[in-house]
């Protein structure tokens, strides 16, 4: 299980992320432990792999809509599904590294793998939480399960 | 050259470069395909993740440094603590730009490679 300390390193991540690259600043909702009747899912899902000196996911859900708006805010004029599926591992990615910065080298990620639909891959559901985020009218989900 | 396997920040700092006068893009998606391009087009300046498939930036520093001891190599990645930071300078990066970051901030750190680059010759 993570201390609470570890949750709110994730939640400035996320905070962090979209406060530096776009327009409007994510709006964090409160962290819950989810389980597989509750479990988030949205349109694409990016996974990352820790291993090293702790070992688990960090996923990052969100909706077409949204990425498809969020690459507009970054200068995109022409939205493909590759740039789509493309930056939702990008998130993930970027924010499972920034974290580093307090879980240390030894905290070592994959780069990121993609799942379109719903995802049922999320593991250890009892021991992962979610932090929801707003950013402008759309949800998104960071799920994160390290043992 | 860009060296990132993200197509969207390939293309955002594509489009920071290119506000530029007089700058060529070249792009490559993993540190493998980096140092095949590197070898034909010899760039003055690289933008290099870490995190990508095939080779990571931190190896791929290394050989693009011994292929060209003058080629100004900027790191922008979102791995951010020190030890890896130091690894990447130690390989031969000059600057390191952390994941995310602003188009003004990748703008002056370019800024600032290109000057030391006009400083030397």
């Amino acid at each position: 299980m993570m201390t609470d300390s570890e949750v709110q390193v994730f939640i400035d991540g996320i905070k962090n992320y979209f406060m530096t690259v776009s327009d409007s600043k994510a709006v964090v909702g409160t962290p819950y432990l989810i389980n597989a009747n509750k479990s988030p899912y949205s349109d694409y899902t990016g996974v990352i792999e820790v291993s090293g000196i702790r070992k688990g996911k960090v996923y990052v859900l969100a909706a077409r809509a949204m990425l498809r708006h969020f690459l507009l805010s970054l200068g995109e004029k022409n939205i493909s599904s590759e740039l789509i599926i493309d930056i939702v591992g990008e998130v993930a990615n970027t924010i499972s590294g920034n974290v580093r910065e307090q879980f240390g080298s030894q905290f070592v990620i994959s780069t990121p793998t993609i799942i379109e639909g719903k995802n049922d891959s999320i593991e250890d559901v009892n021991q992962a939480f979610s932090v929801p985020f707003r950013w402008k009218s759309y949800t998104g989900y960071l799920v994160v399960c390290l043992k | 050259m860009i060296v990132d396997d993200s197509l969207a920040v390939r293309r955002k700092i594509e489009r920071c470069a290119k506000a530029r006068e007089g700058v060529t893009v070249l792009m490559a998606v993993n540190g493998r395909d980096a140092i095949t391009l590197f070898k034909t087009e010899m760039p003055d300046l690289v933008t290099m993740d870490l995190t990508m498939p095939e080779l990571g930036g931190v190896e791929c520093i290394k050989v693009l440094a011994n292929l060209n001891p003058k080629v100004h190599i900027l790191v922008v990645s979102a791995l951010s603590d020190k030890v890896t930071a130091l690894a990447a300078i130690k390989n031969g990066a000059e600057g390191f730009l952390k994941k995310p970051f602003s188009d003004e901030a990748l703008a002056i750190a370019l800024t600032e490679l290109l000057e030391t680059e006009s400083y030397e010759t």
